[in-house]
């Protein structure tokens, strides 16, 4: 299988504070890629870089090279583009405080989707792909913070899906959740996994073994150990990261 | 140490329920205070009524009527986009520094000139310098002086305030940062701003010192004129025009007239009601635009 994004000699700098130290890393298609790790130790920053949601930031420096399908995501790639293709799902469930309909809508708008009858099929598919339209279908002009935290995770998630990207990013996504809906976003990312390519940010290590296929371990900023998920949690390589994964520190 | 824990405990609760009443009780005064002050001035308004004194001719405050609605209107036609912009500039756009905290004082500061000053202010750029008559239009400018800056802070506030995952959620779809500005954060400030507008309007309703010698203390409409080139013509804006605050004004000050003091009291009762209802009509406008836009 081909790496749909491969990172090579990444480093990042807040002023002059380090943030993120000679990553290497390949994200193979249609996976699941988990990043675990202490918090603040960089893997949000990270998974920013991906998408270039960091350039929002000032005093943010970055060298390296991320290449998606081949392509310099920094000089070769319009950032605006680029967050088309690459999705975000964000830890604290952020739908706009519009209606169902207008929020998974919202990103085939912006791309200049007009039509009544294009519009109607993209929300249903997305929604259906997020496995929500179920629940929503009867209720689409409702307003969308009125659902329950798990289902403003899924709407996010279909409106992520209406852009049609390649890679979804996930921020911890299940964080705010209880265990029912966790659950449910975890079959979905499983799910999803078959169109796209998935990297998600974790502080659960159930969830990490559940649904990933490849575990990148993140301490201060490095990349200490990545591999196989199986591999990872029953064989670590790095005596820190079997500290972590043990729950000895973390 | 468990009696004094538990006297600690009886201490606190005391202090808590003095406290809720107490607050109750400042409430309760400024209702009573509002409700005192509004009925007063309604009644002592009707006192004594006579139907002429609604007409839209010399007798009656028709016109002075129509020109605070009109004033209100073409300031908030000059100040509403003016604000908002700057609000958004102040928030999105601008640095922050040095320049931008000195901005927001400036900003701040403006609102709260004294409005004669803003007066004479606009007398000197609006009319003399532009050799113009006394006008609607350099007074509606003149207010805008006044309420630019209630509207760019409530903005200002509105966006900061907002929650930050609506600007990341919008920009991470590969939204463009005016796109996101525009559909997102726009909307979803909306009723706050809405809240400035008021704040702006009632500016305008009851402003009299920036209008004396900017709008005028003359109003001559022929309500069957509609040249708006004419003086008399109630739509051209650059006529003269009285509004209800300076004819208070001028009644108590220099009257002529024998019912001055009823006409007064008639114009502070009308004024009131006027911005009573607005401010009642703009927030239900405000809720049910906002409903559109949320989804029920």
């Amino acid at each position: 299988m081909d790496s749909k994004i491969s990172i090579s000699d990444l480093n990042l700098y807040y002023g002059s504070f380090q943030a993120l130290k000679n990553i290497n890393m390949d994200v193979k298609s249609n996976e699941i890629t988990a990043l675990i790790g202490p918090s603040g130790c960089g893997k949000s920053t990270f998974l920013k870089t991906l998408n270039r949601m960091n350039d929002l930031e000032e005093n943010v420096k970055i060298d390296g090279s991320i290449l998606l399908d081949g392509i310099d995501i920094y000089h070769e790639m319009d950032a605006i583009l680029l967050r088309q293709k690459i999705g975000m799902v964000f830890q604290q469930p952020n739908p706009f405080p519009k209606s169902i309909y207008d929020n998974v809508a919202y990103g085939p708008r912006i791309l200049g989707i007009r039509k009544k009858h294009d519009l109607d099929e993209i929300v249903e598919n997305s929604l259906r792909k997020a496995v929500i339209w179920d629940e929503v279908k009867d209720r689409l002009n409702k307003s969308a913070l009125s659902l329950s935290g798990g289902q403003q995770q899924r709407i996010c998630i279909a409106r992520t899906l209406a852009v049609n990207p390649d890679v979804i990013l996930m921020d911890e996504p299940t964080s705010a959740l209880d265990p029912i809906s966790t659950s449910k976003i975890e079959d979905l990312a499983v799910e999803l996994k078959k169109n796209y390519t998935i990297v998600i940010v974790t502080h659960n290590m159930q969830q990490a073994t559940r649904i990933s296929d490849k575990t990148v371990f993140f301490l201060l900023g490095e990349t200490i150990e990545s591999g196989e998920t199986h591999e990872i949690f029953s064989r670590p390589k790095d005596k820190r990261t079997e500290d972590y994964i043990t729950g000895r520190f973390g | 140490m468990g009696k004094i824990r538990s006297a600690k405990i009886r201490n606190a609760k005391i202090a808590d329920k003095i406290m809720t009443i107490v607050f109750y009780c400042i409430a309760l005064l400024f209702l009573m205070l509002l409700l005192v002050l509004a009925l007063y001035v309604v009644i002592k308004g009707f006192v004594d009524f006579k139907l002429e004194y609604l007409s839209f001719n010399r007798k009656g405050i028709g016109n002075q009527f129509f020109n605070t609605l009109y004033l209100v209107f073409l300031s908030l036609l000059i100040s509403v986009p003016l604000g908002t912009l700057a609000g958004i500039y102040m928030s999105e756009y601008a640095k922050q520094g040095r320049i931008t905290k000195f901005l927001r004082i400036s900003i701040e500061t403006l609102s709260s000139l004294p409005s004669i000053v803003v007066g004479l202010f606009g007398y000197l750029v609006f009319i003399v310098m532009t050799g113009a008559r006394w006008n609607l239009m350099a007074g509606a400018l003149a207010v805008s002086i006044l309420s630019i800056p209630l509207i760019t802070t409530t903005t200002v506030d509105a966006f900061k305030s907002l929650e930050v995952g609506y600007k990341n959620g919008s920009l991470g779809l590969g939204a463009t940062h005016w796109q996101t500005i525009y559909h997102v954060m726009l909307p979803a400030c909306f009723p706050r701003i809405m809240t400035g507008i008021i704040l702006a309007a009632g500016r305008g309703f009851g402003e009299a010192a920036a209008l004396l010698y900017t709008s005028g203390m003359s109003t001559d409409i022929n309500w069957s004129n509609w040249n708006l080139s004419s003086a008399t013509c109630a739509l051209n804006p650059f006529r003269p025009g009285e509004t209800l605050s300076l004819l208070i004004w001028a009644s108590r000050s220099e009257a002529v007239s024998a019912n001055a003091t009823q006409i007064a009291n008639l114009s502070s009762a009308v004024l009131m009601i006027m911005v009573f209802t607005f401010s009642i009509g703009a927030r239900m406008l405000s809720r049910r635009i906002n409903k559109k836009a949320k989804g029920c």
